[in-house]
């Protein structure tokens, strides 16, 4: 984990990283090499960011609130996705070098940023969208947090659509209909949500083609999430009510 | 592989978890298996057709060479079935284990059962 | 609905399987001390039902749960899809199930 002494140690290993960077677009690209300052606690994101303002404008990449809430500035990171703004330098700094590359298993757009319709695409195709059980006219839910099925559902709804577990996952590289950990983790969550009022089209739609049946239990999206949540165990979920379902109805 | 392939970069796979080696395990295991059993069962039918010839077979398997292929193919078989048996146990059962611990748990029992096997045929 | 058809074919086989693939390594590492031969081998299984019932139920679940695992393998490390990609699946399947199938009656059968 992350340990402050090494860091700062590392911090002043050196005065400049040499980092490659992934340079191109959908066609085609290669990589370029950026001498940059090291600072202390200085980001990935940070890195890249003097890049864009001191070096050359015209390299392309996403982020919006620096502070790992809003999901937009994952990276591979020495062929690892990271979230860039909450990754520090010293943690990742390899011989004084850093490679970083577009997110894995998701077209480039420009350089570093990628387009992430394919990824929100699915969370509609996996049903991971609320489905009301009551309006406005109704009284307010009760949520009670030590109920089992909220906890279930607690347990993934920090998820901040990063993509980074997406890109961590091999079925998707092999798949492309491949729903993916985030849609499928989402769809766990409202699954278990007493205000969804569609457990059975969230179940029917994890089941088509591309659903959480063809994943393989490999865990790099537990292990690579930055926010520590488990979608392997989310969709070891689904699989167990599906398969449930299937014993209770007889049938699919 | 740093090339122009736009995502030749990203497209490398992301390993070097536990869990992962226990999938590759789980697949590669799998892929020698069945691709063992077709001569397993032209072996084992001999014994309809030629039975001296399954004989010839199994005396064939006294070889050193051979025995050390026997292990290998009872270590895949067991590193599968208790490796399957853990992801059943993820998939089914209601609660959340430590799997990576479980992982190698498969491994070190694999490792002892084919080792009595090896112990006993040689 | 196919993916989940085969993910639960591929589960039930499974467990179908799992005490009897117990069971053969226990027969394995009991029958190799001393050496294999057809005798003993044969000596045990022929004519046995019990050893027909074991084995053929092995060989039904083995093809059904080899044929599913390799047809998702080759989807994911190939391009093969669709049709062609059913087609190699049942392949695999038929295969196994035929040869399987004649092992079994050679060792079972009087
Ligand atoms: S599950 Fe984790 S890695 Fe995946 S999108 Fe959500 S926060 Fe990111
Ligand atoms: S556990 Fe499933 S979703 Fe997660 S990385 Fe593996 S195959 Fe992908
Ligand atoms: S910039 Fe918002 S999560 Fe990194």
């Amino acid at each position: 984990m992350l340990d402050d002494a090494s860091i700062a140690e590392t911090d002043h290993a050196a005065d400049s990283i040499a980092v490659s960077v992934w340079r191109g677009d959908a066609s085609g690209g290669t990589w370029e090499t950026f001498t940059v300052p090291r600072q202390p606690s200085q980001t990935v994101l940070d890195i890249v960011t003097w890049i864009q303002q001191e070096a050359d404008p015209t390299l392309t990449y996403r982020f919006a609130c620096r502070v790992g809430m809003c999901g937009s500035c994952a990276m591979m990171v020495n062929d690892e996705p990271r979230w860039t703004c909450r990754t520090h330098v010293g943690r990742v700094v390899k011989d004084g070098a850093i490679s970083i590359a577009p997110l894995r298993n998701l077209p480039v757009i420009k350089d570093l940023a990628t387009d992430m319709d394919p990824f929100f695409d699915k969370w509609v195709k996996a049903e991971a969208t609320h489905h009301p059980s009551a309006g406005r006219h109704d009284d307010f839910a009760a949520v009670l947090p030590d109920d089992e099925q909220r906890v279930e559902a607690s347990a993934g709804i920090e998820c901040i659509n990063c993509a980074v577990c997406y890109a961590a996952c091999d079925t998707v590289a092999g798949n492309p209909d491949y729903l993916g950990p985030a849609a499928l983790q989402r769809a766990w969550t409202l699954y278990n949500d007493s205000r969804d009022d569609a457990g059975g089209a969230i179940l029917d739609a994890v089941s088509a083609q591309g659903g959480c049946h063809s994943c393989h239990s490999m865990g790099s999206c537990t292990h690579y999430c930055p926010n520590d949540l488990d979608p392997m165990g989310a969709i070891a979920g689904l699989k167990r009510a599906t398969a449930k379902r299937f014993f209770r109805r007889g049938r699919g | 592989m740093r090339g122009g392939d736009p995502n030749a970069a990203t497209r490398r796979p992301v390993r070097g978890h536990a869990l992962w080696y226990a999938h590759i395990i789980h697949r590669v295991s799998g892929i020698a298996l069945a691709l063992f059993l077709p001569l397993h069962f032209w072996v084992l039918s001999l014994a309809l057709t030629d039975a001296a010839r399954l004989d010839n077979f199994l005396a064939f398997t006294e070889l050193p060479f051979v025995k050390v292929a026997e292990f290998g193919l009872v270590f895949l078989l067991a590193l599968h079935l208790f490796g399957g048996m853990r992801l059943m146990a993820l998939e089914w059962l209601p609660w959340r284990a430590p799997h990576k611990t479980l992982a190698a748990g498969t491994l070190a029992v694999s490792a002892f059962v084919s080792g009595v096997f090896f112990l006993q045929a040689i | 609905m196919l993916d989940f058809r085969l993910y639960m074919a591929q589960r039930l086989s499974a467990l179908i399987m799992a005490p009897l693939v117990v069971g053969h390594l226990a027969v394995m590492i009991y029958a190799v001390q001393g050496g294999l031969s057809a005798g003993e081998i044969l000596g045990r299984t022929q004519g046995s039902l019990f050893w027909a019932l074991f084995y053929g139920g092995f060989v039904v679940a083995v093809s059904v749960h080899a044929a599913i695992g390799l047809r998702t393998v080759i989807s994911e490390w190939t391009r093969l899809r669709g049709g062609m990609l059913n087609g190699v699946a049942m392949a695999i399947f038929a295969t196994l199930l035929v040869m399987g199938g004649r092992a079994v009656l050679a060792v079972t059968l009087v």
